[in-house]
């Protein structure tokens, strides 16, 4: 009986991990920085180099940080998602524009339309690094107390939009 | 039981493989230089995954180099460096990961499987060998036996 039930309890387990594997995504690394603080930063916003924009500024609602370039191709494939998004006016989504050239960034806004209340403007991608930024595009969600509590890395779909940031922004808001 | 151990050694000599490392444009000062690369050597590029930073050629590499030298240039320990990239990007950026934590079951958990099985092996080893019981022959078995030998003896 042993003989048989062993190697069925081995292959059961063995089935359940690899299952399991399929479904996650080597390229997602959870992020450390979930229920950490987000970090603080000072940036020129994009359009208008006079004015600075940081998450202190932010405190007392729920936003949305999403890391865009105008040279990131899979950023252009979830913009018309976030412009739809931002219309609803459900939350505001500001922008960190990740190693961007300024002229190149706002020229893309205005062709393809602009969700962002403000964008930052990391030009050396320091911001990036303290967010722990490694594929663009990369939406963070942000509570009331300025901390980090969900992160999306790659393009923002319809569905991840309506089976994850919805919710989270939803039950934040409270 | 030598057999067990030399298929033991050449299991482990297996596992000890060096990794090669690619050369990169040096800048600057070489001792500052050979510093960063050897600690890019023991940093995963998050981008390419199979490949140490100092390895990749992505721009993601590029900008953690850029940001290592910086740091080394500050004056950072090598400890320093690994824990301001760990905070950031979380334990995967280190090839080596850390021994505590969920990373333990990395660490033990092979150890606990060699043990088990070689417990497992060396168990039914034994209790083999205690049913193979020694029994001598009886006296009429031996008469049975010398028959049977002068029997081909004497044929030959």
């Amino acid at each position: 009986m042993m003989r048989f039930l062993v190697p069925l309890v081995v292959f059961v387990v063995l089935v359940g991990f690899f299952w399991k594997g399929l479904e996650l995504n080597p390229s997602d690394v959870p992020s450390p920085l979930i229920d950490k603080p987000a970090p603080a930063f000072s940036l020129q916003e994009l359009e208008n180099p006079a004015a600075k924009i940081g998450p202190a500024d932010l405190r007392g609602k729920v936003w949305l940080l999403n890391v865009w370039a105008s040279w990131c191709v899979s950023c252009r494939e979830e913009h018309p998602v976030l412009l739809r998004y931002s219309k609803t006016g459900e939350v505001p989504i500001y922008g960190l524009n990740y190693k961007d050239v300024r002229k190149d960034a706002t020229k893309w806004l205005q062709q393809f339309g602009n969700p962002y209340v403000v964008s930052g403007f990391d030009v050396d991608g320091q911001v990036g690094i303290d967010y722990g930024v490694y594929g663009v595009p990369e939406t963070y969600v942000i509570d009331k107390q300025g901390i980090i509590r969900h992160k999306h890395i790659g393009p923002i779909t319809d569905q991840v939009l309506r089976d994850e940031i919805v919710p989270i922004v939803r039950k934040l808001q409270g | 039981m030598k057999r067990l151990i030399a298929v033991l050694l050449i299991l482990l000599s297996c596992s000890t493989f060096s990794m090669a490392k690619e050369a990169e444009p040096v800048m600057g000062d070489p001792v500052l230089q050979a510093r960063v690369m050897k600690l890019a050597g023991e940093l995963r590029c998050l981008v390419c995954q199979g490949e140490s930073l100092a390895e990749s050629h992505s721009d993601f590499a590029a900008d953690m180099l850029r940001k290592i030298r910086a740091l080394v240039e500050q004056g950072k320990t090598d400890q320093e460096i690994k824990d301001y990239l760990v905070a950031r990007y979380g334990d995967f950026i280190l090839y080596r990961p850390p021994f505590s934590g969920i990373t333990l079951v990395v660490w033990l958990f092979p150890i606990l499987l060699l043990t088990a099985g070689a417990s497992l092996l060396i168990f039914n080893l034994k209790r083999r060998r205690a049913r193979v019981k020694v029994a001598p022959l009886s006296e009429e078995e031996q008469t049975r036996v010398k028959n049977l030998l002068n029997e081909g003896d004497s044929k030959a």
